[in-house]
């Protein structure tokens, strides 16, 4: 075989080079610590999640009671207002009960079709004798006001209150619900840091080519489309070595620190399912991200070239982060569909959602949705990238690269 | 010296080359026998690395056609080419062996046999003591050697070495130029481009002389010198007499020498004249025209100012 290197060939060449030259260099260990920045910065975007969690996902009191009952529950929390104190819950109807009908509380807090799965208790009963159904600390928390409102409702003040019997359930779906959103947040605060580590090294990847002229030699030898590829890959790879190292540590840690760390909820799919759906929506993450960024920063022939392109790609990876975390607030909304369907915001909102919902399917389809995006990305990047670095000509493009004797 | 070869390494036809409407290279045609030691011969800007980039496939042609080592397409023989460009490059952290192995590997070489040629090949020249040396640590000599013996860990039947000359000191030029002699003694054809006349007239078998993206000339050294007539450089005692009526009428006086191209009559008519006419002979000799004065009468006089005049932008 005389003939040149196929692109895969090339490109394996290119990736064991880079893959090598990375993890041995001193730049690695700043990577390997690069992601204690972004998590000063994940903290500030998770309070702003957090706000949105608190309005969106603020929980709610569910009335299972006779008609009459109901409405003197509900005019009398309208009545009270903001008396009951700051944080005190809404009462929304989930059953209004006809003559002889009972309810089953448990099974309502049990369904997620009932007021978006945000319902934390359910009254029962009536009023002179409330039953309140939920997870023990919100009963316990909530009995007071419940009291007060019961007692305005059968027409007593503040001195007569009702007893206000409290049956406790294991769970409740706004429980459920929060913790999801808590485990949603995390995962996809984690899968930005991780790619905006990323984007800092992959636009810079090429200037140490470009200075030392090497990539006349490559162009020679091998499919610029290897270039591309193989410094594309060999990234994926020192940043699945990163994320081999964090884990790691991460367990490490957890082991050392035990019930003191705060602990996330299982995700809506399971852990096993969770982490492998995160290290493949990492990937696509990443390949979606790296092949624009890769090809931005092919444009580039020093480090201060690559300094000024940083301001931009970050702001533009925040901006697809909020979207997800947007996105996450409004699930099963016109928006979430939108952040699924947009190539990158799709691994940030599905890894949401795979914290929240536990049907598997959607994932193999946006994965494959994600997949033709990162063909067409991987391709148009490479296609972008050759024009790029191998452009010539006397004038502009001789700055770049000569190419005239 | 190898002429008459049948088999042709090298065979381009009407290569042109545009960038953003400025022809670069303006219908090329070069014939690079198989074994031979070619030379690419012109000054900065002639359009020298754009034809070698052609040959290589690196950039392609707007028009024009290209056969290297059999093959329509460059690409398809890669792995028998060898590749030095004007501007040197290799990673710093790298060391000796592993940058002479990547370069062999992007050229399909397993990487265990590239180390161990690399070693041999750092040996063989005398650079043994670089093999485990990072290239950041080396002198650009030594790391300009590193990058060509990459160049040719491969084994390549055809080598292009564009300018790799510039930027070594003399003993290193020697070096190269031995090297270069010692592939073509192994029969890789070795072409490549120069602006410094010496190393072509010293190591080449044929050139091609390129001016403002055009061939003026190709084919071997000896034929280029002899498109000028040798020039007569005669030494006389008499300052005047009729002898002087047997000088040609461009002859050129300075002080009691003259010179003057030999005339189409040959030397003996001349030679008579001179002694009948008294001139008084001191010394008579006659000079063959060198690579420069043939590259002077066949590109011009102000090619040939520019050719050994370097610019920083030039390629």
């Amino acid at each position: 075989m005389t003939g040149r290197l196929s692109t895969l060939a090339g490109a394996y060449v290119i990736a064991r080079r880079d893959f090598v030259a990375i993890l041995w260099s001193r730049s690695f260990i700043f990577f390997l610590i690069g992601p204690l920045f972004p998590i000063l910065m994940g903290v500030m975007a998770g309070s702003v999640g957090s706000h949105v969690e608190a309005t969106v996902a603020s929980p709610q009191i569910g009335l299972m009671m006779a008609g009459p009952d109901l409405d003197a529950m509900l005019t009398a929390r309208s009545e009270l207002g903001d008396g009951l104190g700051e944080g005190a819950p809404d009462l929304v109807v989930v059953r209004r009960l006809k003559s002889g009908e009972s309810a089953d509380p448990k099974a309502a807090l049990a369904d997620r079709g009932i007021n978006g799965g945000n319902l934390s208790a359910i009254i029962t009963g009536t009023p002179a004798a409330p039953v309140l159904t939920g997870t023990q600390g919100r009963i316990a928390a909530w009995r007071g006001p419940v009291s007060l409102i019961a007692a305005k409702a059968s027409g007593h003040g503040p001195d007569l209150l009702p007893p206000v019997a409290l049956s406790p359930t294991a769970t409740s779906t706004a429980a459920q619900n929060r913790n999801h959103i808590l485990t949603a947040q995390g995962g996809q605060t984690l899968l930005f840091m991780l790619t905006m580590v990323l984007a800092g090294m992959v636009l810079s990847n090429l200037v140490e080519e470009k200075s030392n002229k090497i990539i006349e030699v490559l162009a020679a030898a091998i499919p610029m489309e290897s270039v591309f590829l193989g410094k594309l890959f060999a990234m994926l790879a020192v940043s699945l070595v990163g994320i081999a190292t964090w884990g790691l540590a991460g367990v490490v840690i957890h082991g050392a620190g035990g019930s003191a760390l705060p602990a996330f909820a299982p995700p809506a799919v399971g852990w096993a399912m969770f982490i492998a759906l995160g290290v493949a929506y990492f990937a696509m993450a990443y390949l979606v991200l790296g092949s624009i960024f890769l090809a931005i920063g092919s444009l580039a022939n020093t480090v201060r070239e690559i300094q000024t392109l940083n301001m931009p790609v970050t702001m533009a990876q925040l901006m697809v982060f909020f979207f997800a975390s947007y996105a996450l607030a409004r699930q099963g909304s016109w928006v979430e569909y939108a952040g699924i369907a947009f190539p990158l915001s799709s691994p940030f909102t599905m890894l949401a959602r795979a914290a929240m919902q536990p049907q598997l399917w959607p994932h193999l389809a946006a994965l494959a949705w994600q997949g033709l995006w990162v063909a067409l990305f991987v391709r148009g990047g490479a296609a972008l990238f050759r024009k790029r670095v191998m452009q010539s000509g006397p004038a502009g493009a001789k700055r770049r690269w000569r190419l005239r004797g | 010296m190898r002429n008459n070869r049948s088999a042709l390494a090298i065979e381009a036809r009407g290569l042109v080359k545009r960038f953003d409407g400025v022809v670069a290279v303006d219908g090329v045609d070069l014939a690079v026998p198989e074994g031979a030691i070619y030379g690419i011969l012109g000054p900065n800007g002639a359009g020298k690395t754009t034809t070698l980039r052609m040959l290589l496939g690196i950039i392609e042609p707007d028009a024009g056609t290209r056969r290297i080592l059999g093959a329509d397409r460059p690409h398809d023989v890669s792995h028998a080419i060898g590749y030095l460009p004007e501007e040197r490059g290799l990673y710093p952290a790298m060391k000796a062996t592993e940058a002479i192995a990547f370069l062999g590997a992007l050229r399909g070489l397993p990487l265990a046999e590239g180390r161990r040629r690399g070693r041999a090949l750092l040996e063989e020249h005398g650079l043994g003591a670089l093999a485990d040396r990072q290239i950041r640590q080396m002198s650009k000599g030594q790391a300009q050697q590193v990058q060509l013996l990459g160049t040719l860990v491969h084994r390549p039947r055809l080598v292009v070495l564009d300018e790799p000359f510039s930027g070594l000191d003399a003993i290193n030029q020697g070096r190269l130029e031995t090297m270069i002699r010692a592939l073509a003694a192994q029969g890789v054809t070795v072409i490549f481009s120069t602006h410094v006349i010496a190393h072509a007239q010293r190591l080449c078998s044929e050139v091609a002389i390129i001016a403002g993206g055009r061939v003026h000339f190709a084919g071997s050294v000896d034929a280029a010198r002899n498109r000028i007539p040798a020039q007569v450089r005669l030494e006389t005692r008499a300052q005047d007499g009729p002898w002087r009526a047997a000088l040609p009428a461009d002859a050129r006086q300075e002080g009691a020498r003259w010179a003057f191209p030999l005339p189409d009559t040959g030397i003996e008519p001349l030679l008579r004249a001179l002694i009948e006419g008294e001139a008084g002979i001191l010394s008579l000799s006659i000079e063959r025209a060198g690579l420069h004065d043939a590259f002077v009468a066949i590109a011009g006089e102000a090619a040939a100012r520019a050719l050994e005049t370097p610019t920083e932008d030039a390629a």
